[in-house]
């Protein structure tokens, strides 16, 4: 009951502040997703540090054919479901500041979207997974369109396209591993069934890369990724927030859910291609990341390079690399939220992004330039921030595949402190100007967003096991089902 | 002792950074100094009750477990014993000094409380450093003190200048740390564990061959973050650039003790690198490199600073030297020695630049002995000591370390007393060019010539003394002495000598030892007589950059290095970064999206096979439906 509750409330809150006065949709908003936080708290406090399934329902829904609504959490789940529930207030508290035209449209697309991301991370019926999965795309995809930049609808119609197109393969893998479950009833759409699959070699092959198409679009990985810069850029910040920070994840999400399980043998053939893939990715989208003047586009490529590391670390099948992707998808969800929030608060203030214009921030922003340093060192994974953990045990897990991908993948380190310092220098130091002339530091909502933010960098950082133990038996249970 | 006090150590700084950095502009001038020093004064006193209580047998004390994966555990733990009992009392004792010293430079700065945070904090990092009891947390304090040096090179950031090498540091730093990395995951992958006592037990007792491939690569892969860490050549280019920041930084981090951390961490890694000697071969092969490369380039540098910088990489040369050659103590010896006399040039070097209202170029100086006597007698003492003139400091350390490469190789010998007679020549270049002749300056600098404060003399004072009497803690049996520091170290030596003794084998006779002495002793002479006609008796003053020409140039200009790294790099890889962004973005838009309508073509076949299959009708439907309805509620 709890678990359906993560996904009934915001989708209740959505349609009470759709039906609302736009002047106070956001505070409606904002209370639903606190609450929804609440109880993604008592959730966590709940769970059990086991590889089974808890907090799980499931009802009937086309009974005939096996299909039903069902959904559960696990160690796979868990991280993910708190990353959605904290992120989601944080990014409507962002908007506090900036007026949206027809805000409880705005609002009530946000917790749609986050009632959708819940379904994906609970469910535990492929088809309702792949509903939620489509169905996050949905608000996302308004989100862009009406409340974007200028090239938005260009944009956002190329997002769309790649997506559905890659979401299409999805629809036909899991329409055939549905057809190869047999149990007393028929067919069943149940996950857990489809792990029970023996499928030889050549078919695993056929659905590994139906599955990996549409998860390499979303994540995304190397050369699927051409939607990505222009949709982050383009998007209004939240929305940005909503595809960085938690929505890119559900790809990552979906390997570790299906491919790894599923179809082991494909992964035997085609995982160092995938893997390598992902590498490529690393250090293709840090070298353009470099050269980037738009703070948001430059953040959208260290994204493309970070989530081609974690992408390498889940194909690695270790348990370093797939304990390394869960804990990283939270930490980078963090960290991403906070830059892009960083990046939106200089930009109210300028009216620019490009760093080129910008510099001497620092001179009148002591706050701003703590928080903002404390983001950018997690992302450039410093020791004791939550970006280290992360890149640590990905990075192991991938030179426990493959020493030499292991080193490349390894040029992430290096390659992230060149643009990250580089984005950090030329807007926070320097000389004034004419630009960050008058710039006023936090104020007081800007600050309760980045609190939490970064006490969670330094949490994960110090104390990673509070999490590291909650997923382990669950990935280690995952990982004995591959046999070759 | 305790293990609550030993915690202290750490924290003590950590808590000193707290609170000056989060109260920063809000506690009162006059106390930041004061919290800042105290901390670290207590981290040594405290490092001083260690000493005294250490019983000769590692003490590991457990903090908690702080990355589980698998079998794999890294606890948060420190251990106590010979080496970071000594790395202790260096770094918080000379950083006490330098904190002391900073109350009097700083104090005009208007990040006065920004500035004892970060020294506070870097003291953090290199305690975790030297304290950590494996791999991962010396990771966390090596990147750490990265991340101090970075901000404190920085430390004027309105100057963009001081940001570029502020980058620079970091990401050079990080492209060792790389392989520092990879390093570890080698350890992990072959021991099981990162802890040190674990590791090195197993690579004594392993069964590892003398050059066991595995071995070689570990520690080659943890020397590359030495390279790094300890400026040495191909990635100490940063190290000079560092200087930009304040004169205090440069004498702590940039001499004392961070870039020293690479031969902490071979030292501590002896049991490996001595089942590696094609490692430590090609160790003191990069270290005689540096310190010839860099002395070479010491001799033309005008800049205080500068002329520092490069004795300090020259100088970590030599110890990487030592250690090339398996004598383990005699680089530990130099980099304590190296950490006092190094920290009072640094010092005094500050003292004459608050002096000389920030003037750093020694053409515009001459003849400072007269207004700043201490920082001129002090700075004398050090230069005689890195000269290695009997009987003073690095008189013991230089001279055990060129004997040990002696019995070693008599060639690299012979260029080791090369680089020492630069060496001397350079150091007293700067002596006599800063302190001697007349005063070249402007006369609103005269004008305000004047002796340091007290807060600044004193620490100049105490380290002049330790740069003159520090040689005593290790005199040979030659001149009659118990080499003490040898016989403390020894037990960390123990697992090598067991898995290759013939490293600690040779042993020269005392005569041979007395007329290497007095080779290098005589050797430094020789160059000091030179330095002293030419900069004294002829009184010349270093001509003006446009003047130097043929190889002086290019060593003034430090080999072009720079322009090298630049236009093979840096460059390459801006340009990579635009055409790809450019173009290769493009070109994978047209390949993906045409293979991308192709596939469709072909799903779409396929897709023909599947008609009558309602599972897939349903949820087209459904889609179909959450579509309808998401269009109904926006277009109202």
């Amino acid at each position: 009951m709890l678990t359906l509750s993560l996904i009934l409330i915001p989708l209740i809150a959505g349609v009470i502040t759709l039906i609302t006065k736009n002047n106070s949709a956001k505070q409606l908003a904002l209370i639903g997703a606190a609450i929804e936080l609440v109880l993604a708290v008592v959730i966590y406090a709940q769970f059990q540090p086991t590889a089974d399934q808890q907090f799980g329902f499931s009802y009937p829904w086309i009974q005939s054919a096996g299909i039903s609504f069902a959904g559960g959490i696990d160690g796979i789940s868990i991280l993910l479901v708190m990353l959605t529930a904290f992120l989601t207030p944080l990014i409507i508290l962002s908007t506090f500041r900036q007026p949206y035209k027809n805000a409880s449209t705005f609002y009530a697309l946000i917790l749609f979207m986050q009632a959708a991301l819940m379904g994906v991370f609970t469910a535990t019926d492929a088809f309702l997974f792949y509903l939620f999965f489509e169905a996050a795309l949905i608000p996302v995809y308004f989100l862009a369109a009406v409340w974007g930049g200028e090239d938005r609808i260009k944009v956002t119609f190329k997002f769309f396209v790649y997506t559905i197109f890659g979401s299409l393969f999805m629809l036909v893998a899991l329409v055939y591993l549905y057809y190869q479950t047999t149990s007393a009833q028929g067919h069943t759409s149940e996950i857990s069934a489809f792990y029970k699959l023996a499928l030889d070699a050549q078919k695993q092959g056929w659905i590994f890369w139906a599955f990996f198409i549409a998860f390499a679009i979303k994540m995304p990985v190397f050369p699927f990724h051409t939607w990505q810069p222009d949709t982050y850029t383009e998007s209004p910040t939240p929305a940005t927030m909503l595809l960085a920070g938690i929505m890119l994840k559900m790809g990552v999400y979906g390997v570790i859910r299906f491919v790894l399980p599923i179809v082991p043998l494909g992964l035997q053939t085609w995982g160092t291609t995938a893997i390598v893939l992902s590498v490529i990715g690393i250090v293709y989208g840090s070298i353009i990341a470099i050269q980037q003047r738009d703070m948001k586009r430059l953040i959208a490529y260290s994204s493309f390079a970070h989530v081609g590391l974690m992408s390498a670390g889940v194909f690695s099948q270790t348990l370093s690399g797939v304990q390394g992707a869960l804990i990283q998808m939270l930490a980078h969800g963090i960290n991403v939220v906070g830059l892009f929030f960083i990046i939106e608060i200089i930009f109210s203030r300028t009216k620019t992004r490009n760093i080129e214009q910008l510099g001497g921030i620092t001179q009148r922003t002591p706050h701003l330039t703590v928080y903002f340093m404390i983001l950018m060192l997690g992302s450039v994974a410093l020791p004791l921030t939550n970006g280290f953990v992360g890149e640590f045990l990905l990075l192991r897990g991938v030179y426990e595949s493959n020493i030499w991908l292991g080193a490349i993948a390894g040029t992430t380190i290096i390659l992230g402190a060149v643009y990250m310092l580089r984005l950090f220098q030329k807007s926070m130091f320097g000389a004034k100007s004419t630009f960050t002339e008058h710039f006023a530091d936090l104020s007081f909502s800007e600050r309760a967003v980045l609190v939490p933010l970064v006490i969670m960098v330094f949490w994960m950082g110090l104390y990673p096991n509070s999490f590291l133990k909650l997923t382990e038996p669950a990935v280690s249970n995952l990982l004995q089902m591959i046999h070759y | 002792m305790s293990p609550s006090l030993l915690i202290l150590i750490p924290l003590l700084p950590l808590i000193g950074f707290t609170i000056n950095g989060i109260g920063f502009r809000h506690v009162p001038k006059s106390l930041v100094g004061v919290i800042g020093s105290v901390a670290t004064l207590g981290a040594f006193i405290i490092s001083i009750l260690a000493w005294n209580s250490f019983d000769g047998q590692p003490q590991v004390v457990k903090l908690f477990d702080w990355i589980s994966i698998g079998q794999l555990t890294i606890p948060f733990s420190f251990q106590v014993d010979q080496l970071s009992l000594l790395m202790l009392m260096v770094v918080t004792g000379v950083g006490s000094l330098i904190h002391i010293y900073s109350i009097g430079y700083m104090h005009h700065d208007e990040g006065f409380g920004k500035f004892f945070a970060f020294l506070n904090l870097f003291l953090f990092f290199m305690l975790l450093l030297v304290m950590g009891s494996n791999y991962v947390i010396m990771f966390i304090g090596w990147e750490g003190v990265g991340l101090c040096s970075y901000l404190l090179i920085g430390f004027w950031n309105k100057v963009t200048n001081y940001n570029n090498a502020a980058r620079k540091a970091f990401i050079m730093n990080r492209i060792g740390d790389l392989g520092f990395l990879l390093g570890i995951f080698m350890i992990i992958q072959h021991f099981g564990s990162v802890e040190y006592l674990e590791v090195f037990g197993k690579a004594a007792n392993g069964g590892f061959g003398i050059n066991d491939t595995v071995i070689v690569t570990i520690t080659a892969l943890l020397f590359v973050g030495a390279m790094g860490k300890s400026a040495q050549i191909p990635l100490y280019t940063w190290l000079p650039d560092a200087m930009a920041g304040p004169t205090p930084v440069s004498a702590l981090i940039h001499a004392a003790t961070m870039v020293t951390a690479g031969i902490y961490m071979v030292i501590r890694s002896n049991v490996l690198y001595s089942l590696a000697p094609a490692t430590l071969g090609f160790v003191g092969g990069i270290g005689l490199l540096t310190a010839l490369v860099a002395a070479s380039i010491g001799l033309y540098q005008n800049d205080i600073k500068k002329v520092l910088a490069y004795s300090t990489v020259s100088q970590l040369g030599y110890m990487f030297l030592a250690l090339g050659v398996g004598a383990y103590t005699s680089a530990m010896f130099h980099v304590m020695t190296h950490a006092f006399f190094k920290a009072l040039l640094f010092l005094g070097a500050g003292s004459v630049i608050h002096a000389m209202s920030d003037e750093q170029d020694i053409r515009n100086m001459g003849g400072l002995r007269k207004h700043l006597p201490v920082t001129f007698w002090t700075f004398t003492i050090a230069t005689f000591a890195i000269a290695g003139i009997f009987p003073l400091s690095g008189f013991f350390s230089k001279d055990e370390i060129l004997a040990h490469v002696f019995e070693h190789n008599k060639i690299m010998w012979a260029l080791g007393i090369l680089g020492a007679m630069m060496t001397a020549f350079y150091m007293f270049r700067l002596l006599f060019v800063t302190f001697f002749g007349h005063f070249r300056g402007t006369h609103e600098q005269e004008h305000h010539l004047h002796e340091s404060p007290a807060t600044m003399t004193l620490p100049l004072m105490v380290l002049a003394v330790l740069s003159a009497v520090g040689g005593l803690m290790n005199i040979p049996h030659v001149l009659g002495g118990g080499e003490a520091l040898g016989h403390f170290m020894a037990p960390l030596f123990e697992g090598s000598k067991q898995v290759n003794p013939t490293l600690f084998e040779g042993h020269l006779d005392h005569s041979t030892e007395y007329i290497l002495m007095g080779v290098s002793v005589g050797a430094a002479v020789l160059a000091i007589g030179f330095a002293y006609s030419l900069f004294i008796s002829k009184a010349v003053v270093p001509a003006a950059d446009k003047d130097v020409t043929g190889f002086p140039k290019v060593l003034q200009n430090k080999y072009y290095i720079d322009e090298l790294y630049d236009s093979v790099f840096v460059k390459p890889i801006s340009k990579l970064s635009d055409i790809l962004y450019s173009f290769g973005e493009f070109l994978i838009d047209v390949i993906v999206n045409g293979a991308g309508r192709l596939v469709q073509f072909l799903g779409g076949r396929l897709r023909l096979l599947q008609t009558g299959e309602t599972g897939f009708y349903v949820f087209a439907m459904v889609i179909g439906i959450v579509l309808v309805l998401a269009w109904n509620f926006l277009i109202k």
